[in-house]
């Protein structure tokens, strides 16, 4: 890389939505503004101010409809007047919105237009009921696949790559092991007071997992622990540049360095390749891998997009951590656990903490430097010394827009 | 005539009251879903929504409206294959919103008798009197050259004498829907003495079809779900009386409703029940049911006191509740009418002394922590061998309370309005929404 570019300044709200005490769907909650302003402004604090900013990125999926609104790089001013008259922009990309908002800020401070980027993730979802939100998600597959489409799209989408991974695989093992992944989801996320499901006290949670799929009420393969929440919150960080780094005043001992990644598009007008593969999530893993010269055995936390608990364990394959049908063994044998060789999801992931989808890419990042930086509070795991690296693995639509991102403690 | 062609034209009598607009809702559904099948397209669906003022109508399709989106949105996916044949029809509200529109256009409002001539089966939910139903019937009965089929939905009033009396020659079956119909999942199906056997086939194909419970009931005034009902009725009013020697008239209310609700773990105290249905109606029942039954009087001094002071209780037509026998706030009862000085007394002001009256008492599991509760059976039964051996007044009530309930049910049996045991806690449990069946062995 032509520079190095840092990572500093992490903020989430609250992942807002059901599993939280204070939500009530009946009553009036923050709006779209209040998320995006709580977030930018978290970040602002600890980076010295508005003044310290070059460029701001605010990545978003689909205000255009939850919240009847656009134009959103015009909220940075809002955050904070001392962001008027500067450069912003919105970028979009279904769930892997964040992650490409990620990848906006990076390629400005590589391109040396800017050196500190404010980059905002936000999604205020729970406007409207699942079965409508169902809609509105569905823009992240292609819209002329919606009439055919099941009536929760995404939660059809991934059933059918459930049903297809059973039939290749196994059903039993597998939906035990979606069932591990849902407990070791909200495990983590009852230690980030931020996360969705940080009030959650069911004693026995794989057995509540266990739940039967059905297909008259919902979907065939899944039930709704295997689902990601339907979620409220933004999150924020700070992409710098050494002299921004300088700049805001942050020691290099609270940064993490992006090393490499890989950001990559498959035609959105296709099905799968593999149902029981997510094939464009292993070479996006790949590319990054090897931009950032280490393998994955040297890969010690990793935030991965389990939008559904059979997307968190496809990805266990997709990046080479398991063979290809044995994400199951991999996840039951406990190598995902807090405890385990690999801790992934650390503070739940999209099931546990929660996926406000124009957010979550920029909220793996924010995990990610709280733990390489040991800043994760209760939630902190050990981070071996001799596997430093933290990996990042942010996906749009089923398998279609990819960024995957690898990190370092900065030195 | 096929079950589809006799729902093809249906009236709705009383369609804007309480359990009208309840039958109306589930009858418009099923018409619709009927008239959604590839087969009947193009087929005309007709449910005429009568009633007697066009202000009462005026709020029906507002609520069919409301209930239909929120019926709509539970089973959007079986929707999406109904309308998989639209292509303009594309996201779950699209689907949803045309949904709504087909079974608002099958609902005819009118408050002209006329409109039911033609229909070819009719609900009837009017007020609760037997001459008033049987003028109507042998009205449409005369004008209406299809035969028509009358499912009444009286909770009190034998079959027989509305069959007879609009000579109806077995064109009519009970069919009782408990309040509101579409929650509440029990239906008592009565048959008179010449019901016709295709009227009470037809009837348990459309009872399966809206997924209701069907408990069949002997054709005696009152049924199985008001024979137990009037005769809890009179039995908390008598232990009112009783009490009257310790207690004023207001506490002694209270203790009464405390006694049913908290301590036999029902849903809502009787007194609470009693305003809820209404005690206007309660009183109409009671009196049809004392008229029908020669060998025992039906009759409650209480209530009538209650409604000589126009105390009357019932619902707004938003399902919140009324002030009646008590006084709600949000939904819960926080004072008590006394007749003597015709004003509400706080219950604030008496509920200490009256609950240290009653003494302490083993603590009665929630209803609520109880009705859909897994562990049911071993927490009723846990509660209840703490009571049989649980001394002061409060217990005593409680206890005579049960063993008296469970008489009434077994009492229903023996003079055949039940067919079993079974069936009497069928409808306690699933038309008035109780955790456990009044006969049982817990005491």
């Amino acid at each position: 890389m032509r520079r190095k570019v840092y990572m500093v300044a992490g903020y989430n709200t609250i992942s807002m939505g059901t599993g939280r005490k204070e939500f009530n769907p009946k009553k009036e909650r923050p709006g779209l503004e209040e998320y995006i302003r709580e977030a930018g402004q978290g970040t602002l604090n600890m980076i010295g101010g508005a003044a310290n900013v070059d460029e701001c990125v605010i990545g978003n999926f689909m205000a255009s409809r939850f919240n009847r609104q656009a134009n959103l790089a015009a909220f940075f001013p809002y955050v904070d007047e001392g962001l008027r008259y500067k450069p912003a922009i919105r970028v979009e990309g279904a769930c892997a919105t964040g992650g490409l908002a990620l990848m906006s800020g990076i390629k400005s401070v590589l391109a040396e237009t800017a050196d500190v980027v404010l980059v905002i993730g936000v999604e205020v979802q729970n406007t409207v009921k699942a079965i409508y939100c169902a809609d509105f998600l569905a823009g992240a597959g292609w819209f002329k696949n919606r009439k055919n489409g099941h009536a929760y799209f995404f939660p059809g989408q991934f059933s059918d790559r459930a049903g297809a991974y059973f039939e290749k695989y196994g059903r039993d093992k597998t939906r035990q092991a979606l069932a591990r992944w849902f407990r070791n989801a909200v495990e983590n996320s009852r230690l980030c007071p931020t996360a969705q499901e940080y009030h959650n006290t069911v004693k026995d949670l794989e057995a509540l997992a266990m739940m039967e799929p059905n297909g008259k009420s919902f979907v065939d393969h899944l039930n709704v622990f295997d689902c990601s929440k339907v979620s409220d919150g933004a999150s924020s960080i700070a992409i710098v540049s050494e002299s921004g780094l300088k700049r805001c005043g942050i020691p290099a001992s609270e940064a993490i360095e992006v090393l490499g990644w890989g950001q990559m598009e498959e035609d959105i007008t296709k099905p799968p390749v593999d149902p029981a593969e997510l094939t464009t999530t292993k070479e996006a893993v790949k590319t990054a891998l090897a931009s950032a010269g280490i393998t994955r055995d040297q890969i010690g936390t990793a935030e991965i997009h389990d939008c559904f608990t059979i997307a968190g364990l496809m990805c266990m394959e997709a990046i080479g951590f398991a063979e290809k049908g044995k994400g199951a063994d991999f996840i039951l044998e406990g190598n995902t656990a807090r405890t385990g060789r690999f801790p992934i999801n650390t503070t739940g992931g999209l099931v546990g903490w929660g996926h406000p989808t124009g957010g979550t890419g920029v909220h793996q990042a924010v995990t990610i430097l709280e733990q390489l930086t040991g800043k994760a509070g209760d939630a902190q795991v050990t981070i071996p010394a001799d596997r430093p690296y933290g990996l990042t693995v942010n996906m749009g639509g089923d398998d279609k827009t990819l960024v995957s991102i690898v990190y370092k403690k900065a030195e | 005539m096929t079950y589809e062609e006799r729902l093809q034209h249906v009236s709705v009598l009383g369609a804007a009251g309480k359990m009208g607009s309840g039958i109306l809702l589930l009858t418009a559904v099923e018409m619709a879903d009927l008239s959604l099948k590839p087969e009947n397209k193009g087929k005309p669906f007709v449910l005429n929504a009568i009633d007697v003022s066009d202000e009462a109508l005026s709020g029906v399709l507002k609520y069919l409206k409301a209930q239909v989106l929120k019926m709509a949105e539970k089973k959007v996916v079986a929707l999406r294959k109904v309308y998989a044949g639209r292509p303009d029809l594309i996201d779950n509200d699209e689907i949803i919103d045309q949904y709504i529109f087909d079974v608002l256009s099958i609902v005819r409002p009118s408050t002209r008798m006329e409109a039911a001539y033609d229909s070819k089966m009719v609900f009837e939910a009017i007020k609760e009197d037997p001459d008033l139903k049987i003028r109507i019937f042998a009205g449409i009965s005369a004008n209406n050259p299809h035969q028509p089929w009358f499912f009444t939905n009286t909770s009190s009033i034998p079959i027989t004498k509305l069959d007879e009396g609009a000579g109806l020659g077995g064109r009519i079956i009970g069919f009782h829907f408990y309040n509101p119909p579409a929650v509440q999942k029990l239906v008592e199906v009565i048959k008179a003495t010449n019901t016709l056997p295709e009227v009470e086939a037809f009837a348990l194909a459309y009872a399966k079809n809206l997924r209701k419970i069907v408990v069949p009931s002997h054709d005696v005034a009152g049924f199985i779900g008001n024979g137990h009902f009037m005769r809890d009725i009179l039995h908390a009013a008598s232990e009112v009386d009783k009490l009257g020697k310790d207690f004023s008239f207001v506490e002694a209310v209270y203790a009464m409703n405390r006694i049913s609700q908290d301590f036999l773990v029902r849903p809502m105290g009787i007194f609470q029940l009693v305003d809820y249905v209404g005690v206007d109606v309660c009183s109409f029942i009671m009196s049809v049911m004392d008229h029908h039954l020669k060998e025992e009087t039906l009759r409650c001094p209480l209530l009538d006191r209650f409604l000589a002071l126009g105390v009357k209780g019932g619902q707004y037509s938003d399902g919140s509740q009324k002030d009646g026998i008590l006084k709600y706030e949000k939904g819960r009862p926080v004072a008590i009418y006394d007749p003597g000085i015709k004003a509400y007394v706080p219950i604030s002001d008496f509920q200490a002394s009256v609950d240290a009256k009653l003494g302490t008492l083993p603590a009665p599991p929630a209803w609520k922590a109880v009705v859909g509760n897994k562990a049911k059976e071993d927490l009723l039964r846990a509660y209840f061998d703490q009571l049989k051996g649980a001394s002061g007044l409060g217990a005593e009530l409680a206890r005579f309370y049960a063993t008296r309930s469970c008489e009434i049910g077994q009492e229903l049996v023996s003079s055949g309005v039940a067919g079993n045991e079974s069936d009497v806690n069928t409808v306690l449990l699933t038309g008035f929404f109780h955790a456990y069946g009044p006969i049982n062995n817990y005491l």
